[in-house]
């Protein structure tokens, strides 16, 4: 089967800046993908080439086959972008913008059924006739993604799409990415949020400094970092001589790394002969943000 | 039929999102205009009627009347193109047009109409409120069209041109205050080249603008500084000129695809 996404060796230079370099990439058909790393590591750079927004400075990309600077206008249409800024056109209300969004595309009225859908399914019934100035952050979010789907792109794209949006709206968003997936559509994430991936996504690709420094499934990936963690309440300070494993404190509540499970005893042997009371106490399973902090700190190190 | 029309589709789109843009603004985009035009034909008309005959048996106002609707067009054909070109850039809507199959050579066609049509809409509302106060001759009319559509085409690329290069609203309005309004003012508008010195006169000579208002005006009343059929090949050229450089910034992506 065509691969939905296919980045072969892309170089992308800004002046003397590498933003990407040397990314191979293949996304299949189906799959629901994150693309993970710190501010600058490139993602938005790999997604602005996918989208035609930027021109790669070597090697090739390309959409469901077509590649997206010799067939643009295939590929372009089996793509869907949502982009990271609230962007949006003064000038209209949100049903015309879907409307000459569709245009662009070469829709016209036999595809209002489907922007009605998007617009039901996104809880944008009620502002259809709504200024876009007007609307709020979160339904200018929401319209955002309305944009992206008018076409019906086999391939979509979101750019932190949850960026900034209240826990509700976040988990309503997931849910409709997660239905557009089993629909079939092939998604692609941005995002800061680990967790978000990790609710999300089968697997993972991590940039840094323009480099894919790591792609695997999240499944694999969480099962790379052997430890747990152990977050605890304590009645006084940590002694100094656990101090090392700590990986997270707030006053008298610590989280510490563990490699191996029995160090829990090590640990509370260590608290009791230093007389400190164990409030409270929790077992947590390695997140992919471990993950993040574990291969962004090895990557350092090399 | 059907075929066609899905081929059309997208650039046809872009044409009535880009009138539509202006028309939800027509207070704006064609009233104000209108209404500029007709102060300037009230004040000047009144303070040189009776005293200033540029050509033999026409009077002020007749001559003036087709310089402002000219200007008028060719100011508002720049308006149209350039201020929504600079609004989407400054807004980020750009992309939405950026995101889509179309073509760089659909871009510009849709964006080159929609500043033509604008520039037609101002002008042929000026002349229907001049025709209720003035009775206006309307010698050779085909003149009149070609030289409209010629002009407002030609602008309306600059205005592609500079909206493409301007990266902030202080920078279009200096290029509409220094490049845009200097020429449309010294194009002969209000007197005839033929009044200049010999040294201004040449130097009006090297201004498009001298030779889209004078064609324009010979399609009213018959009379000109110079040959019309000149002019039409020098505006004509202009435009084609225009439209190379800015059908070739828009394929090399110029400030819109890095």
């Amino acid at each position: 089967m065509t691969p939905a996404i296919k980045i072969e060796q892309v170089h992308k230079q800004f002046g003397a800046l590498h933003a990407l370099n040397c990314v191979d990439l293949t996304i299949e058909q189906g799959e629901f993908f994150a693309l993970l790393g710190p501010n600058g590591a490139g993602k938005s750079t790999l997604i602005n080439l996918l989208a035609g927004l930027l021109r790669p400075t070597s090697g090739n990309l390309s959409v469901m086959g077509f590649d997206v600077m010799a067939q643009y206008r295939q590929a372009r249409r089996a793509l869907g972008v949502v982009p990271q800024e609230l962007v949006f056109d003064p000038f209209f209300n949100v049903r015309e913008m879907l409307r000459f969004q569709a245009g662009y595309f070469g829709k016209g009225p036999e595809n209002d059924a489907w922007i009605d859908e998007v617009i039901e399914s996104l809880g944008l019934t009620d502002k259809v006739g709504t200024n876009m100035r007007r609307l709020s952050g979160g339904m200018k979010r929401r319209a955002l993604i309305a944009q992206a789907l008018v076409h019906k792109p086999p391939v979509i794209v979101l750019d932190e799409p949850t960026a900034g949006v209240d826990v509700e709206l976040r988990y309503m968003l997931w849910e409709f990415i997660k239905r557009l997936n089993r629909d079939g559509h092939t998604i692609i994430l941005t995002t800061h949020y680990l967790e978000e991936a990790e609710a999300l996504c089968s697997r993972v690709a991590l940039l840094k400094q323009g480099e894919v420094i790591a792609l695997d499934s999240t499944k694999n990936l969480l099962a790379s970092i052997p430890g747990k963690k152990l977050r605890l309440k304590l009645s006084a300070a940590l002694p100094a001589n656990l101090q090392d494993m700590v990986r997270h404190q707030e006053q008298h509540d610590y989280t510490l790394s563990l490699n191996v499970i029995n160090q829990v005893e090590y640990v509370l042997a260590e608290l009791r002969s230093a007389n400190v009371v164990v409030e409270d106490m929790q077992l947590i399973e390695a997140d992919l943000e471990d993950v993040f902090i574990n291969l962004m700190g090895r990557h350092e190190s090399n | 039929m059907n075929l066609i029309n899905q081929r059309f589709r997208g650039p046809w789109t872009l044409f009535k999102k880009e009138i539509l843009r202006f028309w939800r603004v027509s207070f704006q985009t064609v009233a104000a205009p209108v209404m500029t035009a007709l102060l300037y034909l009230l004040i000047f008309s009144h303070v040189l009627g009776g005293r200033v005959e540029v050509y033999p048996d026409v009077p002020y106002a007749i001559f003036l009347i087709p310089g402002l609707i000219m200007m008028s067009i060719l100011q508002n054909a720049f308006a149209n193109s350039s201020s929504s070109l600079i609004q989407s850039k400054v807004m980020g809507s750009i992309i939405f047009v950026l995101l889509t199959p179309l073509s760089y050579l659909e871009f510009f066609l849709a964006f080159l109409s929609a500043s033509i049509v604008r520039g037609l809409v101002v002008g042929f509302s000026i002349y229907f409120v001049a025709i209720c106060f003035i009775d206006l001759p309307l010698i050779h009319p085909l003149f009149i069209l070609a030289f409209a559509i010629a002009g407002s085409g030609m602008l309306g690329a600059f205005g592609i041109i500079a909206g493409l290069w301007a990266e902030k609203f202080d920078q279009m309005a200096a290029f509409q205050n220094f490049v845009i309004m200097p020429l449309s003012f010294l194009s002969g508008v209000f007197y005839s080249i033929h009044s200049l010195p010999p040294f201004w006169q040449k130097i009006s000579h090297l201004n498009p603008f001298f030779y889209m208002i004078d064609g324009f005006r010979y399609g009213f009343f018959g009379q000109g500084d110079i040959s019309p059929w000149f002019s039409l090949t020098v505006v004509l050229g202009s435009f084609i000129a225009l439209s190379f450089i800015t059908i070739g910034m828009l394929k090399a992506g110029y400030k819109l695809r890095g």
